[in-house]
């Protein structure tokens, strides 16, 4: 009975699988968005479009507002103003065809298999596919010889790893990156990157947050830099870094610290030494 | 004191012996508490679960109503399945009163709010952490509260446990609804009430070394598989 039902689906994921050069929501139109929380304003009026083929990259300090834009692209929470489009056929079943990998990997309490698998069976793979699937991915990522192991007990990197593959296998036209090597050294970060490169290169869209200038640079073909709430600049990667318009965007390039900038706030040990030469 | 420590000797010959009348009073003891955690965690755990994922108007007064129902005083349980059992009562043609059914029955009733609560407040706090994920995934409701269950095991077997804890050592229900009648409804709670009166301590003492094992056991239990949950999983 429940065969039947996995066997329909089934057949329309190959179909999926087989359309993801083509457009299905893409792409995301964002009019005058804006997002509140208990009344202080933390997305103010943006307006943007997310078109397919490039990968994006959010930039800007903490607090900057760039993982609450990831999760109202991504539907996870609703704007207060303004509109998100999807403007591709598929749009009414948009969700289906986008994933997301958070900051902080979100392992469920299992196998390395069985956390493929979760996310295959949410999206309605059947079985026999979801085991030819999740065994392709975990060669891909390179976490075959883990397959058996408690997901919880794999290092942060490799955990990481883990949630950019069960979030891959749902062969998604968009994929979401909320900061995903923000907590990784050099090495892993790197390995994360490649597999990154892999699934943009399989032509999946990569909308993707960091604070990391280096990772920016290496991974981005557009640039949304966000600060305060605000969407200061929206370029092709190579004009951004080059020379960007905005002078919180330039001092942000040239690693100066934003908010101190502005307010001109001194450390306390810098007043306690003026005071000592009194 | 000659008498304590007399009525203490008796007790080891009885557990010892394995005497029939201990026995048989033991066994009734554990087949209703297991029956009652049963089918309280079929009502419990699923009930907790949703309370914990769904969120619609009148749920938080449910919460506290439920936390409120942890401190059910086993009598006043007794009393209402007695009241609905008896003859007079709206389920008194069933003919239940005075039998392990009407033992089994006011358990449930009430261990399912210790379960349910339990359930509820530790599903809630791994909800947290997956709602999102299971959000972006699109997992269905019926799924997320099955996975929220699954991934919840170990602390689940705590709670159960605790629920059989509450069952196997509450006299007030079981009393009412039972009778304590001979070879019939007695458990190892009402015996020792009855025998203690009695002035039969031999075999209240017994019966309250075992029903102290038994707690021991479960506690130890539940130690060893919180262990094992954190050396596996993290």
């Amino acid at each position: 009975m429940d065969d039947s039902r996995d066997n329909s689906v089934g057949s329309d994921m190959a179909l999926k699988q087989s359309q993801t050069s083509q457009h299905n929501i893409l792409p995301l139109a964002l009019d005058n968005v804006s997002y509140e929380v208990n009344g202080m304003r933390l997305i103010k009026e943006m307006s943007l479009k997310l078109e397919t083929g490039s990968s994006t990259i959010i930039l800007g300090p903490n607090g900057a507002g760039k993982s609450l834009l990831l999760r109202l692209c991504h539907g996870l929470i609703e704007p207060k103003d303004g509109a998100l489009t999807w403007q591709g056929p598929q749009r009414a079943n948009a969700g289906q065809y986008q994933a997301m990998v958070f900051q902080r990997p979100v392992m469920l309490r299992r196998s390395v298999t069985a956390n493929l698998h979760f996310g295959l069976k949410s999206r309605g793979i059947s079985r026999a596919n979801r085991n030819q699937i999740a065994e392709e991915m975990l060669h891909i990522t390179g976490l075959t010889r883990l397959a058996k192991s408690p997901a919880r007990t794999l290092s942060i990197g490799e955990q990481q790893r883990l949630a950019l593959a069960r979030a891959w296998s749902l062969k998604p036209e968009v994929l979401f990156l909320d900061e995903p090597t923000a907590n990784l050294d050099p090495a892993a970060t790197h390995s994360l990157e490649e597999i990154i490169a892999t699934i943009k290169a399989s032509g999946t869209k990569i909308v993707m947050s960091t604070h990391d200038l280096g990772q920016a640079k290496r991974l981005a073909d557009d640039v949304l830099f966000l600060y305060r709430g605000r969407l200061l600049e929206n370029a092709p990667a190579d004009k951004f870094f080059e020379q960007p318009q905005n002078d919180l965007a330039q001092a942000f390039l040239k690693g100066e610290l934003l908010w101190w900038h502005r307010q001109e706030l001194k450390p306390p040990s810098e007043i306690k030494h003026r005071g000592d030469n009194k | 004191m000659s008498d304590f420590s007399e009525a203490f000797a008796a007790a080891f010959a009885l557990i010892i012996n394995f005497e029939s009348s201990l026995a048989e009073i033991v066994g009734l003891s554990l087949q209703v508490s297991f029956a009652a955690v049963l089918l309280a965690s079929l009502i419990g755990l699923p009930l907790g679960a949703a309370l914990a994922v769904f969120r619609f108007p009148g749920r938080k007064i449910l919460v506290v109503i439920l936390n409120a129902l942890m401190g059910l005083p086993p009598v006043v349980v007794g009393l209402i399945v007695y009241l609905i059992l008896s003859r007079s009562g709206p389920l008194g043609t069933l003919g239940l009163l005075f039998t392990p059914t009407a033992m089994i029955i006011a358990q449930t009733i009430l261990i399912a709010p210790i379960i349910a609560a339990l359930t509820r407040q530790s599903t809630e706090t791994l909800w947290q952490e997956y709602a999102e994920q299971f959000s972006s995934l699109g997992t269905r409701p019926n799924e997320t509260v099955i996975a929220l269950l699954w991934d919840n095991r170990f602390n689940l077997v705590t709670t159960i446990l605790a629920g059989f804890g509450r069952a196997s050592a509450e006299v007030g229900a079981v009393m009412i609804v039972g009778g304590n009648i001979d070879h019939v409804t007695r458990v190892m709670t009402t015996a020792i009430a009855l025998e203690t009166s009695k002035g039969n301590l031999a075999l209240a003492l017994g019966l309250g070394v075992v029903l102290l094992c038994l707690a021991l056991g479960v506690n130890a239990a539940a130690f060893l598989i919180n262990e094992a949950a954190v050396k596996r999983h993290g």
